[in-house]
């Protein structure tokens, strides 16, 4: 039984996927795609064993924007929209980990789940509310969650939770004993498995009735409704889910920063994930894990082209970027598939 | 012998990968009504689309002698081509009036636009009612007068018509395929029709072709068409 | 808190607001021409106030530098519109606010590279004092205000009274019937960038000597205006101004309640604006598109 919609609604029909008869030089997509995914889980599994210390470290934060932005993507890309708050739920996902770390000496692992239901529970209820705006209007509402978040992080009357100005400082948890492992290995891997179970979770959810109630949503609002799909709870809970993820996002970051801090979460850390979803690609699972790379790393490329105009090139990468891909990485790949792939056989 | 309006030679024209029509010709004489039928996905409207620059298209198109195949849209309408577009094309935010004003921006004779206001308004007293009413509150029979009415400000020497009687009641299709009529009798508009109910362009026009998987595969006189078993069978149900 | 206080700061409010008006009215001249909300259009309009202030330390007087300013937006309005938006017009809308994000970076630290992030003062074009003497209001800011009420009428009347004006709504509106009109749609929009770069940097001018000209002194207003674009409705620009002075007003009164105080000035001020969205979700002004299924 699915949630929100009654026994008559019509849900979508599984989407035609690309005939299965299509291969690139010779081998079929399928394949191709089973290649990538193995080549990939491999590569990431033996990274730390390569790369310093320092890179372990960034990568592990690059898989932590991809939750993010994944949970972006969630909202935005499969069911329409659009928010410019979502380092809000990040910062009530960090802070979430570092009072329960901090002040309550709870184990770092059990603030991830805290953090996703705390996020859940209010991003439902940011939900409810913004079902009455759209586009811009609701572009305006997340964006005035996104700038108050560090306001109230730094509100005085708050101070005993929230550490004020100062932030939290958390302790960096050791790998569990028996495991060759220092501090930025275990972290790395650790993220990476929880990386792995949500993107695994949300493709599900995706290609399931709801997902596809979700997108149809996104597609065509009246039609949904008039299928019987209740637009309203799905939208909600949409949100919810969305807020969920980047909350976990948020914990994570906290523990892997180990410090959180108002300034850390301003709107600009929420204009970070769209421009990440964009170029990953709106829409696409895999997409927010490229996103997720690029927004680590391109402030860092920015930097080291030019010291004083870092910004500038940033942004010049970004149009650039937009160019060649203007739809993301995930679009990008698409098309060369398409122009590549024959029917085999 | 004087040169016919429109001459289509060999276009082909389609969206993307897919070609929909392969290799059209056809001729529209100036005063003339004609018409293209077809069932639907027949090419019918990328025709009309082709025509105007809307679709990616090939072929050899000569508006009053001179070729029109590589132009913009915006560039063929200023030769003298309205085309009102399936869908009616409405400016829903704009009024009625603002909507007419507008099909006049181009117009290089200003002092006959008032005039053509009050034609306008004459062959369509609903819009002159509704002059100052945001236009997508219109009823889809006053949208698609406001359509016509728009493509007249623009003193046409051609109109291109997409299937204007669509999701009308019969009694405003035969009002104002009447004033079709009077608009090519009385103010020389040539016409070139595409319509689904075969019956009533057959009434209207001069001349029909028949379109079938974007190929023209009758044409003719609109009598001897109509009495084509053929036709009769396959759009006009007896 | 007597009611004088209240009154002085919702005039003083109202002065604000005529900074917030200013920029609003930019941000919906741009929606009205092409149909995009513009985000780097608080950073155009401090690069062209850079460039007034240039012009004017290298020997120009004030209204020429304005007048050379104006036309240098213009012109820099249309180019961007041609190099960087015409390239990638098909593409999604949420690509399109990432080029914006990329403009916004790009004119930030051009103008910190170029000219320094020291403080500048910008001078006004208006005698010092308070407006009739009196310590409400500024000569300054009523000028402002004056300004922004003249641009408003001038665009509004270029909206609803010129052909051009017609021509550039439909092409945003809905540029495929407006090509079948013979509207030619490309310069339209270009037209419509110039217009809005032009309009942004009176806003920039105006605005700088009050808040002092350096890279960051839009980014604070722009939100509010942006805010107040939204609240007023996006495709008014009356409301646009309208909503910018409420906006104003908003922010100045909700810093006179204790518990908020300065700290929570601008979340109060945006919860509330979000309030007003909620009660009218196109804005006060804005027209609800009537769309018939």
């Amino acid at each position: 039984m699915t949630v929100g919609a009654g026994p008559q609604a019509v849900i979508p029909p599984k989407p035609v996927r690309p005939p299965s008869g299509l291969a690139v030089a010779g081998i079929s997509l399928r394949a191709w795609r089973r290649f990538w995914l193995v080549l990939g889980i491999v590569v990431a599994l033996t990274l730390p064993l390569f790369a310093g210390s320092f890179t372990t470290f960034q990568l592990t934060q690059a898989a932590i924007y991809a939750i993010a932005i994944l949970g972006l993507n969630l909202l935005t890309g499969f069911n329409g929209q659009f928010s410019l708050g979502h380092s809000a739920f990040y910062a009530i996902g960090a802070y979430t980990a570092a009072i329960m770390m901090d002040q309550w000496e709870i184990a770092y692992y059990w603030t991830l789940p805290a953090a996703g239901l705390i996020c859940l529970v209010v991003g439902f209820l940011f939900g409810l509310p913004a079902l009455r705006l759209e586009g811009l209007y609701l572009a305006l509402a997340t964006f005035a969650l996104a700038v108050a978040t560090p306001q109230i992080l730094k509100f005085s009357p708050l101070e005993e939770w929230t550490g004020g100005v100062q932030g939290i400082f958390i302790l960096k948890p050791d790998a569990p004993p028996g495991l060759p492992l220092d501090q930025d290995q275990w972290l790395y891997y650790f993220t990476l498995a929880v990386t792995a179970v949500l993107f695994v979770c949300a493709r599900s959810l995706v290609r399931s009735r709801t997902g596809r109630a979700i997108m149809a949503i996104r597609d065509n609002p009246i039609a949904a409704r008039s299928m019987g799909i209740n637009t309203a709870l799905y939208k909600s809970l949409t949100f919810g889910v969305s807020a969920l993820y980047t909350g976990v996002a948020g914990a994570l970051g906290a523990i892997v920063v180990q410090f959180v801090a108002p300034d850390s979460f301003t709107f600009l850390l929420a204009v970070t994930f769209l421009v990440g979803l964009v170029i990953g690609g709106v829409g696409s699972i895999p997409g927010s894990l490229a996103g997720g790379l690029f927004v680590l790393f391109l402030p860092n490329l920015a930097e080291q082209i030019s010291k004083g105009l870092a910004w500038g090139v940033y942004g010049v990468i970004l149009i650039l970027l937009i160019y060649v891909m203007p739809s993301g990485a995930a679009g990008l790949v698409r098309l060369v598939t398409m122009r590549l792939a024959k029917p085999s056989g | 012998m004087s040169r016919p309006l429109l001459e289509v030679e060999n276009l082909t024209a389609g969206y993307g990968q897919t070609r929909v029509l392969h290799g059209l010709g056809f001729d529209l004489g100036e005063g003339e009504i004609a018409t293209i039928l077809g069932a639907n996905g027949a090419g019918k409207t990328t025709t009309l689309r082709a025509l105007c620059g809307m679709v990616r298209r090939e072929g050899d198109i000569r508006f009053d002698g001179r070729p029109i195949g590589g132009l913009s849209t915006e560039e063929v309408v200023r030769r003298g081509i309205a085309h009102v577009p399936e869908g009616r094309g409405t400016f829903v935010r704009l009024t009625v009036e603002e909507n007419l004003r507008l099909a006049a921006i181009t117009r290089k004779d200003r002092s006959e636009v008032a005039a053509d206001f009050e034609r306008v308004y004459d062959y369509f007293p609903r819009l002159r009612e509704r002059r100052r009413q945001q236009a997508g509150t219109l009823s889809g029979g006053e949208q698609q007068m406001l359509a016509i009415g728009r493509a007249l400000m623009l003193r046409p020497r051609l109109m291109l018509l997409d299937e204007p009687s669509f999701g009308l009641a019969p009694m405003i299709v035969q009002d104002i395929f009447g004033i079709l009529r009077t608009i090519n009798s009385e103010d020389r508009v040539s016409m070139l029709l595409v319509e689904q109910n075969a019956s009533l362009a057959l009434d209207l026009a001069n001349r029909a072709y028949v379109l079938e998987t974007g190929r023209l595969v009758l044409s003719g006189p609109a009598a001897k068409i109509r009495e084509d078993d053929s036709v009769r069978r396959s759009y006009l149900g007896y | 808190m007597d009611a004088y206080t209240i009154l002085q700061q919702a005039i003083s409010g109202v002065a604000t607001g005529g900074i917030y008006a200013s920029v609003a009215l930019a941000v919906v001249m741009i929606y009205r021409a092409i149909d995009h909300f513009n985000f780097a259009q608080g950073e155009m309009a401090m690069f062209s106030t850079y460039i007034a202030w240039s012009l004017m330390h290298a020997g120009l007087p004030y209204w020429w530098a304005f007048i050379l300013t104006l036309a240098i937006s213009f012109l820099g309005g249309v180019l961007i519109e041609r190099v960087i938006f015409r390239p990638i017009h098909d593409a999604p809308v949420l690509s399109h606010v990432v080029v914006f994000i990329g403009l916004l970076a790009i004119f930030n630290s051009a103008a910190g590279f170029i000219w320094d992030y020291t403080i500048k003062p910008f001078p006004s074009p208006f005698a010092s004092g308070g407006l009739f003497g009196s310590t409400l209001i500024s000569l300054h800011k009523a000028g402002m205000i004056a300004v922004t009420l003249v641009v408003l009428g001038l665009v509004y009347a270029f909206f609803r009274f010129t052909e051009v004006g017609l021509a550039m709504r439909a092409a945003a509106q809905n540029p495929e019937s407006a090509r079948l009109v013979g509207v030619r749609v490309e310069w339209m929009t270009a037209l419509g960038w110039g217009m809005a770069a032009a309009i942004g940097a009176v806003a920039g001018m105006m605005i700088a000597h009050d808040v002092y000209l350096e890279p960051n002194m839009m980014i604070g207003v722009l939100l509010y205006g942006f805010a107040g674009a939204i609240v007023g409705g996006v495709d008014s620009p009356g409301g646009a101004v309208f909503g910018g002075f409420l906006v104003g007003i908003i922010e100045n009164l909700v810093g006179l309640v204790p518990f908020v105080g300065s700290e929570l000035k601008l979340t109060v001020a945006l919860v509330l604006i979000v309030g007003v969205l909620m009660v009218r979700p196109s804005g006060i002004f804005g027209t609800r598109v009537v769309r018939r299924v």
